[in-house]
């Protein structure tokens, strides 16, 4: 709103000063509802969930103090690993999905990219048909996973009644591979996506440095390693901001695929928080659990975001 | 531009919330009611209602969420709630209702219990839902038994099986079943459905008294005995009878395997038996119902309500009617005869209902006689949404081997429930 504004101020003739001062403060009037609400319904929430953590609410919020007795809940359920608890799955699988859904999002991503870039045919054919898996919403991704990976009727079966009997793949009803299935069906959706962000950065790169790189007689690996890639840092920027934080909220991702949390092996801190806060009346340990999440993904970001920025400052 | 589309969806926001307004003052002949009764036979179910209010001159206003078990609806209820503003009434499930009774949002429909004489007719343990401190704030709908196992008439047929009256007769039926080359049990592996099996597991192993004791009281020394450890060693016996492909199955893909024949039982409540009317399946012809073996005689129920919310005095009369429309004789027979459960009015005649239903009616009177109807600790008859919750991520990681025996299953369940009671 602001970079529409300004260049209009800078052309506006200097006796319309009124009317420079009202295009001034327009956008400020324009913006300030949304400011107020996302004031309120995000960051008031955000401190109401943080009190509530403190708090011994079940199924209503209640405002009796309990100190920290919810953190310690958690605290020790962080190391309850015989039989795991619910909140160290929850950790665990956080991990084992954010992480190789990052990794793989980025890496497919940007080889698809790179790939389409190289002036092929038909790239305007490729490009949406990749990109098209996020027009779905992730529980229809998840249950069409869900059917396509199910040994009884999905892959396994087909490949058996292609004759090779021997092959095995049950991970989607096997409560300790589960998750694997959730980072599948997340990569396959989320990838054309940072794809688009990937070639879209390539396409901005400066021509005349690659020609410059290809007259010094640099090899194609050398001109994406060494230029290419270091100059479409921010888009790395973007996309993991974007990529991490779709990975924390995951939600109906996990249970469509997993169908319901079966043998409790496929718990993500948001399944984790959503169940205690409103299905089994612990409000107050629901909240805890989201405020941790909170402080966690402020501890990778705000750092990440300091560094990234600072140097695109300097 | 930018400005002009966003003042313009201002002033729509500004209508719209400016018509709901006008909608809710207007109308007190009005009943609203949130539900999720939304699918086929569930809605036709629910339709009989809305025509009888209609006679009196009461408009029906629908507040639905989609969804099977009613979880988004809780949520939608609780926002509802704690704004000040809630439907007439809204179906409920449970320890939800106590909830909701302790936090003073309910209302007051005594003065109709007492002229209807309600104590009388429902299955006394129910009522725990139904009263609060005498006070009567809710209506149930149905009463649903979690302990009944399903059967394949011509898969049972085939195998020469016969109907196990014992957990040991019913083991070597599944393996008659597993030696004919048939899934012998049909089970979806989500913690839900694992944990109602268990609640007819426990109950088969124990009885009635220890069932109670263990989980309607909680007593430790039930949790921690030698009894529970042999319901979990009885549960894991039945985990050698599902196809490898059951973790995470629905429950009505499960009931499906039945219907079809590729298996031969599954065990679930009496909602499975809307799956086999839908099919266009007779009861007794083309499916055997009986109870779960060693369970005969006492009734695992849970139970749909209609919780009455505190309204204000000009809706109060329409939530009245509806309270009286929803306990009529009439609108019991007919809602139950539809949706597979059974009255919650002992009263109710049982000649509309198949075989099934009346053994369900009978079985109710005979275990609300003798207290033998107990809460489903599964589905949040027993203890509270936190405990049952604990109940099933302990009987799921055992079933999925997160909890290697029965041993420290025995003694995580009981620290699980302690910790959430």
């Amino acid at each position: 709103m602001t970079t529409v504004a300004a260049p209009i101020a800078t052309t506006a003739r200097p006796r319309a000063s009124l009317r420079e001062r009202m295009q001034n403060f327009v956008p400020k009037l324009v913006l300030a509802p949304s400011f107020l609400l996302v004031l309120a319904f995000v960051y008031g929430f955000n401190l109401w969930t943080f009190f509530l953590s403190f708090t011994n609410s079940k199924g209503f919020a209640s405002t009796t103090l309990v100190g920290l007795a919810n953190y310690q809940k958690l605290w020790n359920w962080t190391f309850e690993t015989d039989p795991p608890s619910s909140w160290y799955t929850a950790l665990v699988n956080m991990g084992l999905f954010g992480g190789l859904y990052v990794i793989f999002c980025l890496f497919l991503g940007l080889t698809l990219a790179i790939l389409l870039d190289q002036k092929i045919r038909g790239e305007g054919i490729l490009r949406p048909i990749y990109l098209y898996p996020l027009a779905l919403s992730f529980i229809v991704t998840g249950t069409a996973w869900k059917l396509f990976l199910d040994p009884g009727i999905g892959l396994e079966k087909a490949v058996h009644d292609w004759g090779w009997t021997s092959f095995k793949f049950d991970w989607v009803v096997n409560p300790r591979m589960m998750i694997y299935c959730v980072a599948i069906a997340g990569i396959w959706q989320t990838s054309g996506f940072v794809m688009a962000m990937f070639l879209a950065g390539l396409r901005g790169v400066d021509s005349e440095i690659i020609k410059a790189a290809q007259i010094d007689g640099a090899s194609a690996y050398a001109t994406y390693r060494r230029i290419i890639i270091p100059i479409m840092r921010p888009v790395f920027l973007s996309a993991i901001i974007i990529l991490t934080h779709m990975a924390i909220k995951s939600y109906d991702l996990v249970l469509s695929v997993t169908g319901k949390n079966p043998g409790g092996a496929a718990e993500l801190p948001s399944t984790f928080m959503y169940s205690y806060t409103f299905t089994r009346n612990q409000m107050a340990v629901g909240s805890t659990s989201a405020v941790i999440m909170l402080a966690t993904i402020a501890a990778i970001m705000v750092p990440y975001l300091y560094s990234e920025l600072r140097e695109k400052g300097r | 531009m930018k400005l002009r589309t966003k003042l313009l969806a201002g002033a729509i926001g500004a209508t719209v919330v400016g018509a709901m307004a006008v909608a809710y003052a207007a109308d007190i002949k009005e009943v609203q009611m949130l539900h999720w009764w939304t699918s086929g036979g569930e809605a036709a179910a629910l339709n009989v209602l809305k025509q009888d209010l209609a006679k009196e001159g009461y408009a029906w206003k629908d507040v639905p969420v989609a969804g099977g078990g009613g979880e988004g609806a809780m949520t939608a209820l609780k926002a509802m709630v704690a704004a000040g503003n809630p439907p007439t009434a809204s179906q409920i499930l449970g320890y939800f209702a106590v909830d909701y009774a302790e936090a003073g949002k309910l209302g007051d429909i005594t003065s109709l219990a007492q002229k209807e004489d309600w104590a009388k007719v429902i299955p006394t343990a129910l009522q725990k839902f139904t009263t609060t401190n005498g006070k009567w704030d809710a209506v149930p709908v149905n009463i649903h038994s979690v302990n009944w196992v399903w059967i394949n008439k011509a898969v049972m047929d085939k195998i020469g099986g016969t109907e196990p009256k014992t957990f040991d007769e019913f083991i070597a039926l599944l393996d008659k079943a597993k030696a004919a080359g048939v899934i012998p049990l049909a089970l979806g592996g989500q913690p839900w459905q694992e944990a109602t099996m268990f609640d007819s597991v426990v109950m088969s192993t124990g009885g009635p008294d220890f069932y109670k004791k263990a989980f309607v009281d909680l007593d430790e020394s039930a949790l921690k005995s030698d009894t529970m450890k042999k319901a979990f060693d009885n549960l894991a016996k039945l985990r050698a009878y599902t196809d490898p492909n059951y973790a995470g199955r629905d429950w009505n893909l499960a009931t499906a395997m039945v219907i079809k024949g590729d298996a031969l039982v599954q065990v679930m409540g009496d909602w499975a038996k809307g799956e086999f009317k839908a099919a266009n399946k007779e009861a007794g012809k083309d499916f055997l119902c009986y109870r779960f073996p060693g369970t005969d005689g006492s009734v695992i129920y849970n139970t749909d309500m209609f919780a009455m919310f505190n309204v204000p005095a000009d809706r109060k009369a329409a939530q009245l009617a509806l309270a009286d429309a929803t306990m009529s004789i009439s609108f019991q027979s007919a809602f139950n005869v539809v949706k597979g459960s059974v009255p919650a009015r002992m009263d109710v005649p049982d000649t509309a209902f198949d075989m099934c239903g009346k053994k369900g009616i009978a079985d109710v009177k005979a275990a609300n006689a003798d207290g033998k109807f107990v809460g489903s600790m599964a589905q949040n008859y027993a203890q509270p949404p936190s405990v049952a919750g604990a109940y099933h991520d302990v009987v799921t990681k055992f079933f999925h081997g997160e909890i290697k025996s029965s041993d420290a299953a025995v003694a995580e369940l009981d620290k699980a429930l302690m910790a959430a009671k």
